[in-house]
């Protein structure tokens, strides 16, 4: 069902992919919250190349505005703002029974959902070969997904400027101190 | 390489949840929950190059509710630390049975 892929592309989807995994255990390995934040990052930019690859353009540079942009340089921030960064807090990971117990549950999680993905396609909702790159010409990498965005799913795009609003005014009230309340 | 998505998709979501059962510090715990919406939104993109790209729409949703999450989930984690001057989970237990 897939095509064949030139070696070029292959080996640089594996690139990609070893150096986010290695990034990621790197990160959850951390006791630094700031080395942690920092291995994210390139856990996120690999994963947005790896977008890139899976024809999703549109998809990898939001990636790289939205995960590496703004929430991590936020993480940092709230790092930075209650100077967490000092070696008296990092000794904060659990006892060696408690990381025996996330082990099993992790491997007994990773074999689940390795079998799930083994289950394959259903072919029937499987696109014609040729469609995306067809779709790719007539509307462009934006408007391909803009184009269901704004039509299909225009309610959910719109609940979601709600949920965004809500949340603003969240962060707001729950961010202000009491001196401003008091006044 | 719908496999291999798949299976990278599978060990970050796994890494992920590791970390949020290992460490006590509130602000890792909450990188790894970005660590696995981002993983989802890899299976997102991997299935949507054979089932057409609305499923890329849903990518867009995922990342704006975790940007929404990480907002309010840091505005608590500020909020915690005004009042207890820690964000270790050890120390914040008054909802203990």
């Amino acid at each position: 069902m897939e095509p064949h892929y030139p070696l070029f592309y292959t080996f640089h989807f594996y690139l990609f992919g070893v150096i986010g995994l290695t990034s990621a255990i790197a990160f959850v390995t951390r006791k630094s919250p700031v080395a942690a934040a920092l291995w994210l990052v390139n856990t996120m930019f690999s994963l947005a190349a790896l977008f890139v690859m899976l024809d999703a353009e549109f998809i990898g540079v939001i990636q790289v505005f939205v995960y590496a942009g703004a929430i991590m340089v936020v993480f940092v921030f709230v790092i930075m703002l209650l100077n967490l960064g000092h070696p008296r807090e990092f000794a904060y990971a659990r006892g060696k029974r408690w990381k025996l117990v996330a082990g099993v549950v992790g491997l007994v999680l990773l074999a689940e959902l390795m079998v799930i993905s083994r289950g394959g396609l259903p072919p029937s909702l499987v696109v014609p070969p040729g469609y995306n790159q067809q779709q790719l010409q007539e509307l462009n990498a934006v408007g391909r997904i803009a184009k269901p965005l704004f039509n299909e799913y225009l309610l959910a795009f719109e609940l979601t400027s709600v949920l965004l609003l809500v949340a603003i005014a969240g962060a707001v009230v729950l961010g202000r101190g009491k001196a401003v309340r008091a006044s | 390489m719908l496999a291999e998505s798949l299976a990278l998709t599978a060990a970050l979501f796994t890494i992920g949840v590791i970390g949020v059962l290992v460490h006590r510090n509130a602000i890792i715990i909450f990188m790894c929950v970005e660590l696995m919406l981002t993983a989802v939104n890899l299976t997102f993109v991997a299935f949507s190059r054979f089932y057409g790209a609305p499923g890329q729409v849903f990518v867009i949703f995922v990342m704006t509710v975790s940007a929404a999450e990480a907002a309010v989930g840091l505005a608590i984690i500020i909020a915690i630390f005004r009042h207890r001057q820690t964000i270790n989970l050890k120390d914040i237990n008054l909802l203990r049975g």
